[in-house]
């Protein structure tokens, strides 16, 4: 019905004025995550020195043109350290994102697919799930296993799921009743072919801007842990590590606890804005 | 992270469009409200299970793991030795009598006992619990009335104007917790000092952890918000109201107001348990006492009962306040009532 | 453009002479609308008179809705107006401040939107609704607007309006909705109503219903302006016609003139695309030359075994509240090769459920449907599927039933390798699909373009065409045309014609438009509440209507009695 009205309304042509896409902002953001890529595989082309090296005489110096971002209590340059420590914080992004979205395509085609009894299992379990905010749920897990970097990404991964399970079980209970699968079967074709033809690319398509946007809120949420003590141990670069051993110096060094944290959230924004262009640009492509 | 909500007026207005007005609401409303709590007390039940079987998935039996912590340090236990842990904590009892007994202290108001403090978890979890409450219920509240005023001042507006508030709420919804904290400690009490550093309870003390969890919720909630907004507003009877010769600002608040806040709402039983999960670093961070600080000691000292505990006890907040939101719905938006 | 122009002078000249002596209400001269370097409304004149209609027409893109929306004031942000006169009721309109529009909207001018569903604030009570602009303005006192709100939504005839008062648009159904709409905007007796395509989407029925009320107004001393696409709604109506194109104004005159001797050939093009009863076996639409092609007399449709058979089927849905609703009540019918058969009926009547079950798409819960003779909807989905190329389908929301990542080849390659044919490969398949689009009247060039870009005709074509693809017996049409603009209507639908013509298909026609449904189907099946309630050769049902619903859905049928 609401096609009909549309159409036949008449309705002013607007022509909308293309939205300025803020190229500034898209170029700041790849700029960015370029500079990510040099720190996950040539770090040496961005900093100097080694993350790892002491040196006693230039303890808690504030950033200066030689240390862009100061020195933390051995001495080490924390611009070095948060370059050599991308690596390792992408990686538990990465990782724990991986292992949601794949629980969360496992569960969200099977339950939306299937339906009836199973579906209803399904979204009983998520409902459950979704009572352990996502943080506690690391905290049970770690405090069953011990802090660890795998622990990092099990925890972060699995108590982020839930989310993703929900999202991807809407996108596949809406595409399943679009118009163009039914018109693929009455075409002929088989229910797999269309589940792999139709049903599954166009029910993931919005989920890359959210893998992005995950990928960071995994960085996030796992400095979080680190942040309170429960990550990755020193003498790591990795960046809630920065951020753990920077907390006894916020009254005296702030530059070793605010900058690893500018870093962190300039990296989860620039990654999921870069995904949201990446979303529009994949959605603009069948305009 | 925005769950993306549904709840768009024509859809549901078009679903709802073929019904017939019920033959007795009141009773349909009871009934489902009625359906809603049994579900909420299910999954309590079924979280309280997950913890109970958390503990058995520590590397070795419980007991070692109690014994190793007394100890500071791993070893291994000889049977003798573990006897009487596995008496006095009830661990060499079948599973499900185990099980059973957890459950059902459940309803007692007993959460297992701690595995270093040899308390009862609701003890130790007690008078921590009031602190915490009142530090994630007035975040909400002013979270809300953040994202409220915000967005109403920068919806739909000059294009300057709408972007800088739609930019702002996405820089604020992305910000980690922690680091909102650091940076207005740094800057109000380090280096303003207009709040202290460490302030317990107070008044003075709560701002800024209040403000902490408040500012990044507020900018996801307006952003929900916003963009429902923005979707209403562009709707025919909005049209209509103008025709009848109503104001723009009257417009807004009278008509589209209502229908923009519904997704918010829905969200915001989830949002309670992200900012107790919030208020976990900001305790720490602020050195304010609550189950936040309870929880991190506990995991420190791998004491499974009273992290189980603290889990719970948050899933239980969580599984109320979604159950209040969505009673609160229904009120809003009679709709649903006729579903 | 002389054309417009000469007849333009020649209108006005006449329409000068038709002038009753009480003065303009409204005047507008010269207006121009644009949108940023777009202008949408090119310098258009109209006037409105107390007690009678003026009617604006034109299809989508014409500019009638946003003039419409000018006159109260509402054109949009971005816009920009632009005028020699505009004149209401002895003030200037043309500079207006917002503070005074506010003062003059629903007071004086009163607007009607189309779709209540959508056009009423869905949270709030019917009455609210309607008292808005009586509390806006500042009259009476909370009780009298009560009273007055009651009082008016019993005058647009809603049965126990003080129940009604206090429940929510979607408790209402589309009818009562429509009137309680048009209630909240007659509330302060404006002097003049702009109605935006009130019509649209409702059923023929409640259609009538609505224009009845509007003619009270009119008859009440009050000046209509009514904006529509359907020249036969406007018929019922219209004193002063006015039809639009492109954002100008090609014909203008009396109703009774410009409807039955138009003057324009934009005008003339309009009413022959209006498919009827009368235009059955001709094209709806004129070549150049003016010259009606003769339909190729076709061979009489084959009786002897139907291609597509119903056979008494049933579908009983259970709702949430473990209610059964039989939406589909022992349905027969035959459709034999070569003839088009025609199911009519309003919404809810069950008729696209009907279809799908035809179509195998829906599992009968009682009765089946024979494809050629054979077992079809008892068959297993397995066996089904190689046979499903002998019947195809065509929705009536084309891009929703193409995948939104797929452009127009992939679409058409796609349904050629369907049916247990071999998939046809690169050059050849490429050749194959660009056959496919010819024969619909498009080109090799759209084979890359995507749907989203094609107008609402086209991608109507490339459905059609990807209906052929598997060269089926028969193909099932589900409302094709409703979304479509009358001119492009005329255009699909002729395409149809000629494709049966040509090919010897056959055709299930589902409409609720009795005038597509009369002009397209040899037979006509008529559908209510899940019933077929009359059935027969299309002369006969329409010219001798037996069922009373029938009879009722025809009297309804808003009609251009030929002069």
């Amino acid at each position: 019905m609401t096609t009909v009205t549309a159409s036949r309304a008449g309705l002013p042509a607007r022509l909308r004025s293309a939205r300025p896409e803020g190229w500034a902002g898209t170029a700041v953001a790849a700029l960015i995550v370029l500079f990510l890529l040099i720190a996950l595989i040539a770090p040496v082309l961005l900093a100097h020195g080694s993350p790892y090296t002491i040196n006693l005489q230039q303890t808690l110096l504030p950033p200066s043109l030689s240390h862009p971002f100061g020195t933390d209590d051995a001495g080490r340059g924390l611009y070095t350290r948060v370059v050599y420590g991308a690596r390792e914080s992408l990686g538990i992004g990465l990782g724990a994102t991986g292992l949601a979205m794949g629980i969360a395509i496992l569960l969200g085609f099977v339950g939306g697919l299937a339906g009836g009894l199973v579906d209803t299992v399904i979204s009983r379990v998520l409902e459950v799930a979704f009572a352990f905010p996502v943080l506690l749920l690391a905290l049970l897990l770690i405090a069953i296993r011990g802090p660890s970097v795998n622990t990092e990404i099990f925890a972060v991964g699995i108590g982020s799921a839930p989310g993703y399970a929900r999202m991807v079980r809407g996108q596949v209970l809406s595409v399943r009743q679009a118009e163009y699968i039914g018109a693929a079967g009455a075409l002929g074709h088989g229910r797999l072919a269309v589940i792999r033809r139709h049903l599954f690319p166009n029910a993931m398509r919005p989920m890359v801007a959210v893998i992005t946007l995950g990928v960071g809120q995994s960085i996030v949420w796992a400095s979080g842990l680190a942040f309170l003590g429960l990550g990755v141990a020193p003498p790591s670069p990795e960046w809630g590590a920065l951020l753990d051993s920077g907390r006894m110096y916020i009254t005296t060094a702030w530059w070793l606890e605010i900058l690893p944290g500018a870093v962190i959230v300039l990296v989860a924004l620039s990654v999921t804005s870069l995904g949201r262009k990446l979303q529009h640009r994949l959605e603009g492509a069948a305009r | 992270m925005s769950g993306a909500p549904l709840s768009t007026v024509t859809e549901a207005t078009v679903a709802v469009a073929s019904l017939r007005p019920s033959a007795r609401p009141v009773a349909r409303t009871v009934r489902r409200v009625l359906v809603k709590i049994v579900t909420a007390v299910f999954v309590l039940v079924a979280a309280a299970s997950v913890t109970f079987f958390a503990q058995f998935l520590v590397p070795g039996s419980p007991a070692a793991a109690i014994l190793n912590q007394q100890n500071g340090r791993a070893q291994q236990w000889s049977a003798a030795q573990l006897a009487p842990v596995n008496r006095e904590f009830g661990f060499n009892r079948p599973l499900i009598v185990q099980y059973l007994d957890y459950i059902g202290g459940l309803f007692h108001g007993n959460l297992g006992t701690s595995y270093t403090q040899f308390k009862p978890v609701t003890q130790v979890i007690g008078d921590e619990l009031l602190p915490s409450l009142v530090l994630t219920v007035t975040a909400l509240v002013v979270a809300w009335v953040l994202a409220i005023v915000v967005t109403l001042l920068t919806v739909k507006r000059r294009p300057v104007i709408s972007s800088l508030g739609s930019t702002w709420e996405a820089f604020t919804a992305s910000l980690p917790t922690y680091w909102v904290g650091v940076v207005l400690l740094v800057v109000f009490a380090v280096e303003v000092r207009i709040f202290p550093v460490i302030g317990g309870t107070s008044f003075m003390g709560t701002v800024l952890p209040v403000l902490t969890l408040a500012i990044p919720l507020a900018g996801f909630l307006g952003q929900v918000t916003r963009d429902e907004f923005e979707k209403v507003l562009d709707q025919p009877f909005i049209t209509t109201a103008r025709t009848r010769g109503m104001g723009d600002t009257a417009v807004r608040l009278v008509h589209a107001l209502r229908h923009a806040v519904l997704p918010a709402v829905t969200l915001s039983g989830w949002a309670l348990g992200a900012l107790v999960s919030g208020a976990v670093i900001v305790e720490n961070l602020f050195g304010r006492p609550g189950i936040g600080q309870v929880l991190v000691n506990a995991v420190n000292t791998r004491d499974i009962p009273t992290v189980s505990g603290v889990v719970l006890v948050v899933a239980a907040v969580y599984v109320v306040a979604n159950l209040l939101v969505d009673v609160t719905y229904v009120l809003i938006d009679p709709r649903m009532r006729a579903q | 453009m002389t054309t417009s122009a000469e007849a333009e002078q020649e209108s006005t000249g006449e329409e000068r002479t038709n002038t009753p002596a009480a003065a303009a209400l409204l005047t507008v001269e010269n207006l121009r609308v644009s949108f940023g370097d777009a202008e949408v409304v090119k310098g258009i004149s109209l006037a409105a008179w107390p007690g009678r209609c003026l009617a604006i027409v034109g299809e989508s893109g014409s500019g009638k809705s946003v003039t419409a929306r000018t006159l109260v004031g509402l054109t949009g942000p971005g816009s920009r107006v632009s005028a020699d006169r505009i004149e209401f009721a002895g003030h200037d309109l043309s500079r207006q401040s917002e503070r005074s529009w506010r003062a003059i909207r629903g007071r004086d001018i009163g607007f009607i939107l189309q779709d209540a569903l959508v056009s009423l604030d869905q949270l709030r009570r019917v009455g609210d609704e309607i008292s808005e602009p009586l509390k806006l303005h500042g009259w009476g006192t909370r009780a009298s607007r009560r009273e007055r709100t009651v009082e008016l939504l019993g005058s647009v005839g809603v049965p126990e309006p003080e129940v009604r008062v206090r429940q929510r648009p979607y408790e209402l159904s589309g009818g009562l909705r429509q009137r309680a709409l048009i209630a909240s905007a007659i509330a302060l007796d404006p002097k003049l109503l702009v109605a935006d395509e009130p019509t649209t989407a409702l059923d023929v029925t409640i259609q009538a219903q609505v224009l009845d009320l509007l003619a009270e107004s009119k008859a009440r001393g009050r000046s209509v302006i009514l904006i529509s696409h359907d020249l036969s709604v406007v018929a019922r109506l219209a004193d002063e016609v006015i039809v639009m194109r492109g954002g100008e104004v090609v014909e203008r005159g009396p109703a009774q003139q410009v409807l039955h001797q138009p003057r324009h050939s934009y005008t003339r093009a309009l009413l022959d695309a209006i498919p009827s009863s009368r235009t059955r076996g001709t094209r709806l639409v004129r070549p150049a030359d003016g010259e009606q092609p003769a339909r190729r007399a076709r061979p009489a449709a084959e009786r002897t075994r139907p291609v597509l058979e119903a056979r008494s089927l049933t579908k009983v849905f259970r709702g949430p509240d473990r209610v059964d609703r039989t939406v589909v009540d022992d349905v027969s019918f035959e459709l034999f090769k070569g003839e088009t058969l025609g199911i009519v009926g309003e919404s809810g009547s069950g008729k696209t459920t009907a279809a799908r079950m035809a179509l195998a798409l829906l599992e009968p819960t009682s009765g089946q449907a024979l494809l050629n003779g054979e077992r079809w909807s008892a068959l297993p989905s397995a066996k089904r599927r190689p046979l499903r190329k002998r019947i195809g389908v065509i929705y009536q929301d084309p891009l929703s039933s193409f995948d939104p990542r797929w452009a127009v080849g992939r679409i058409l390659t796609d349904a050629l390798g369907t049916g247990g044919r071999p998939p046809a490969s690169g050059a050849e398949a490429r050749r194959r699909a660009i056959r496919l689009l010819e024969q619909v009247g498009l080109g090799r060039q759209h084979l890359d373009a995507a749907p989203l870009r094609l107008s609402g005709g086209q991608r109507q074509r490339v459905a059609i065409a990807r209906a052929l693809a598997p060269e089926p017996a028969v193909i099932v049409c589900d409302e094709p045309v409703s979304a479509l603009d009358v001119s492009i209507q005329a255009q699909v639908l002729d395409l149809l014609t000629e494709l049966q013509d040509e090919l010897g298909v056959s055709y299930l026609f589902i409409s609720h438009d009795l005038g597509v449904i009369h002009h397209m189907s040899d037979r006509i099946l008529v559908m209510n509440e899940g019933r077929v309630v009359e059935s027969g050769p299309a002369r006969d049902v329409f010219e001798r209507p037996q069922h009373p619903y029938t009879k009722r859905l025809l009297s309804a049928l808003p009609r251009l009695a030929q002069a």
